[in-house]
């Protein structure tokens, strides 16, 4: 009897003997499962970033050419006699530049002529100009100057040109790449940081082009937005949390919210384009109706949050306060709100982060247009920082795929600001009761 | 004018408050205290404060709705039937008038110069009746507010009724914002079908929205059908979900049941950034780094038509994106399985997968099904990366490596550019809006009703 117990006992051991290799095999598969997956989603942050950093640093610098200029009235143009500021901002600075370069390097005919010309950035004259206009008194010098470089040009002195391509399937002649070669060795070409690239609004010319105009956008962008979505999402979160009773009036208000948080952003482009364009008559491509737009889509964010703060609060603090005979009203303004509006500040932010980083729905209002400008106030023609990352990255000169991962890496550095500015409040300000 | 009139507004109620408050003030002093009075000095200062500005706002908002529509009607009465009755298009000739009101355009016609010099006049008219009726009444309302104050009046709970009035509000604005979305997409969606039947674009298989302006024109044929848009987002998001729902899911898994709480705190946040960056990033990176990869290595393994914008480059990229969403839900729902359960599986001899497998998800199995669906209505409803990366045609194909368009994407390319809002090309966006609005809430509606229903049961 105990015999056959202990057999089948035995037999019973065995398999879960056999089986136990198997299942440990299983258990550590499972595991390098996760962790397999975890790498692979960090390992894609890693790659995301570093083709972003590696394709645009180039951008934050450009490069110069050293010419020697010679100001006289003749090639500028300037009629003799009085010397107006009106006559000095529209004397004929390119043909300065122009005379400049042609003095370095040799050349005949049209088409050598263009190709060298190509060298000197169009804004270069107007840099000329505004130092001319600023100090007359170098008229008549011979100076040697600075000249921003053209687009060819910088791309080349920056190495992201190939030249070992077939000559002509390059827009960068080895014709050109000698005349470069001349003037690197007489040591006239030189690498300076990038200042038109965040003075500058947006441009046609890649190595000209800015965000300077699109920050701003998105500045006057945000403003509204927050100005809009803060005191509304804060009191409608004060009002469903404190005030609201429990009917179904409330209850479809949470659902709603709710169900907005999840609505795509695009529709909200669609609703904007709609009321406040066709409907209410708003200027087109303006900050005013991009921050409109835009607080709609954050308002449920900050509600949620708000709430979420709100409900932190312990009861005892209000208990306190309608104890000695304040007013419900009294006990949330004085008491509730200033103990959650940390939380409120955290969720805001956040809130203002995602809508930093939007995009369609500027689209559908009209923030795409090229706009060279940068806007003066909330009503002005503006693009946002995402929309210029957009419409550059339409763009298939190297130049603005290069001022596209720059500008990408500048949005995310004020993201990055902007989360950290969240955590950090968060961490600050919390408080355990 | 109207910033200048606000100011001013702004500037009576903050005297109304002082002169109110400082009133209150004096017949408390002058009667034994504050204890005379029924509320505090402030109180008093605020309720007219309200009393000032409130009633001004409310009719200057009013006015701004409607001023412009009065104006119309009214410099419309004046112009002759002659002109009227001509057949041209009446908003046609207000915008001629408005045009030659405000200097853009030089005519010699006697009727339109005079209904324009009309139109000045009453636009002229109307802002001065406005900024004086306000300020009137703003000044009416400070010497009532002066006049209110007095030991009876209940200034406090007046002005709290008050401020619960504008919490109010401000929480039904949700509901506005709902409403305004279904309106005015509904409103101009009804326009697209009076022009394109129901059925047409419901069923159709052909999406070509250009619309011929001239009979010989080529490439316009004006076609409205849904069929292949629905199956490029589809494609899509498939394509999306099958790379972020088992990632997310195991990654999930991997840090709610396995991790270390250091590398939790490290690989959470960092999981949450990808969730942080924008989606033109995304978009960017799907168009210039992972599309021409694509192409290249399927030509390299002898797959021909692959097309540099391709479902699979959008696809792939989209489901990176969404990966952190799905992760933080299934994280939610996993850790909210109590421990007893896991426990008891473990002592039973259980390994911890078998836990995991057995367990611990078929018990979180509906609130990871919620957020699925949650992650799939993100997924159809995300425009920059198919902007970018996925292409215009529209394909009604199952292969992921030819280019395929989506509804986004051709909302966003019928309204680029400047667009008379009367044509089937540009209300057919709203069409689409709507279809998107509609399967993006009736997603969210059922997986937030999951999730919900889920979290209840183990309360």
């Amino acid at each position: 009897m105990t015999d056959i117990l202990n057999q089948i006992a035995k037999t019973k051991q065995q398999k879960v003997r056999a089986s136990l290799a198997k299942r440990k095999a299983q258990e550590s598969r499972f595991r390098y499962y996760g962790i397999i997956s975890i790498s692979a989603a960090i390992l894609f942050l890693v790659v995301l970033l570093s083709a972003i950093v590696s394709q645009g640093y180039t951008a934050f610098y450009t490069t110069e050419i050293k010419l020697d200029i010679s100001l006289d009235k003749e090639t500028l143009d300037l009629a003799e006699g009085e010397l107006t500021q009106q006559a000095l901002f529209q004397a004929d600075y390119s043909r300065v530049l122009r005379e400049a370069i042609k003095q370095e390097i040799a050349i005949s005919g049209r088409k050598e002529r263009k190709a060298l010309y190509s060298f000197i950035s169009t804004g270069a004259e107007y840099d000329l100009r505004d130092m001319v206009v600023a100090q007359p008194s170098l008229l008549g010098q011979n100076l040697s100057y600075w000249a921003q470089a053209g687009d060819l040009f910088n791309q080349y002195n920056k190495g992201n040109v190939d030249a070992s391509v077939e000559e002509g399937s390059r827009s960068f002649k080895n014709q050109q790449i000698g005349w470069y070669k001349q003037l690197a060795n007489e040591g006239r070409v030189r690498t300076v940081f990038n200042r038109n690239f965040f003075t500058n609004g947006d441009s046609r010319d890649a190595e000209l082009a800015g965000i300077w105009g699109a920050t701003v956008g998105s500045f006057y962008t945000l403003l509204v937005c927050f100005l809009i979505s803060f005191p509304i999402g804060v009191a409608a979160a004060t009002y469903l949390e404190e005030f609201a009773p429990k009917n179904k009036w409330t209850e479809m208000i949470e659902i709603n919210i709710n169900n907005l948080a999840a609505v795509p952003s695009i529709v909200f482009g669609l609703l904007g384009l709609a009321i406040f364009l066709n409907l209410a008559d708003l200027p087109r491509s303006a900050p005013l109706v991009g921050g409109l737009v835009l607080s709609l889509m954050t308002l449920p964010t900050i509600i949620i949050s708000s709430r979420a703060a709100i409900k932190a609060v312990p009861p005892s603090i209000k208990d306190a306060a309608l104890g000695v005979g304040a007013s419900k009203v009294q006990s949330v303004t004085h008491h509730v709100l200033p103990v959650a509006m940390p939380g409120m500040l955290t969720g805001t932010i956040i809130g203002m982060a995602q809508a930093l980083g939007e995009t369609a729905p500027l689209i559908m209002i009209g923030m795409v247009a090229f706009i060279v400008d940068v806007p003066q106030g909330p009503l002005d023609a503006a693009t946002a920082l995402p929309v210029q990352i957009y419409l550059w990255a339409e763009n298939p000169e190297k130049g603005f795929a290069e001022n596209t991962s720059a500008a990408i890496m500048v949005l995310l550095a004020f993201l990055a600001f902007m989360n950290t500015c969240a955590v950090l409040l968060r961490k600050r300000l919390e408080r355990r009761w | 004018m109207n910033s200048l009139l606000l100011v001013i507004l702004v500037c009576i109620s903050v005297c109304a408050y002082v002169i109110a408050s400082k009133r209150a003030q004096q017949l408390a002093s002058a009667n034994g205290g504050l204890r005379y009075l029924h509320s505090r000095p402030s109180y008093y200062g605020m309720l007219a404060a309200i009393v000032t500005a409130l009633p001004a706002l409310l009719i200057l908002f009013v006015w701004s709705i409607s001023s412009a529509s009065i104006i119309q009607s009214l410099v419309m009465a004046g112009v002759p039937d002659s002109v009227l009755s001509d057949g041209t298009n009446h908003s046609l000739i207000y915008s001629q008038i408005q045009h030659v009101a405000s200097g853009i355009k030089v005519t010699d016609h006697a009727w339109l110069i005079n209904a324009s010099a009309h139109y000045q006049h009453l636009l002229a008219l109307g802002d001065n009746i406005k900024f004086a009726a306000l300020i009137a009444l703003a000044v009416a309302g400070l010497i009532f507010g002066w006049k209110l104050v007095g030991p009876k009046l209940r200034a406090r709970p007046h002005v709290e009724s008050v401020m619960r009035g504008f919490l109010l509000i401000c929480s039904i604005l949700a509901i506005l914002t709902t409403f305004g979305i279904v309106l005015s997409v509904l409103f101009e969606a009804i326009r697209f079908f009076n022009i394109i039947p129901l059925t047409d674009f419901l069923f159709g298989l052909q999406w070509s929205p250009q619309v011929a302006l001239r009979a010989d024109q080529q490439g316009a044929s004006g076609a409205f059908g849904f069929i292949p848009l629905l199956t490029g987002t589809l494609m899509i998001s498939f394509i999306a979900m099958s790379i972020a729902a088992p990632i997310g899911l195991m990654s999930a898994i991997y840090l709610a049941e396995y991790a270390s709480p250091r590398v939790r705190s490290i690989c959470k946040p960092l999981l949450e950034v990808l969730a942080g960056i924008p989606t033109v990033v995304y978009g960017f990176f799907a168009a210039l780094v992972v599309a021409p990869l694509i192409r290249d290595s399927a030509t390299a393994i002898g797959i021909e038509s692959v097309s540099s914008e391709s479902a699979l480059a959008a696809g792939l990229i989209m489901g990176v994106m969404i990966i952190p969403f799905v992760s933080s839900l299934s994280d939610d729902v996993i850790t909210a399985v109590p421990q007893s359960l896991r426990d008891g599986a473990l002592s039973l001899g259980a390994t911890r997968s078998e836990t995991i497998k057995s367990v611990v998800l078929p018990a979180a199995l509906p609130g990871v099904v919620g957020g699925l669906l949650l992650a799939v209505s993100r997924a159809i409803g995300e425009t920059m990366i198919v902007v970018m990366a996925a292409g215009l045609s529209a394909n009604l194909t199952a292969n992921p490596f030819e280019s395929v368009t989506t509804i986004t994407v051709q909302i966003v390319t019928l309204l680029i550019g400047d667009q008379e809002f009367d044509s089937p090309k540009t209300l057919a966006a709203f069409a689409l809006g709507l279809s998107l609005f509609v399967v993006t809430l009736a997603l969210n509606f059922v997986a937030l009703r999951i999730v919900k229903k889920y979290r209840e049961q183990y309360d």
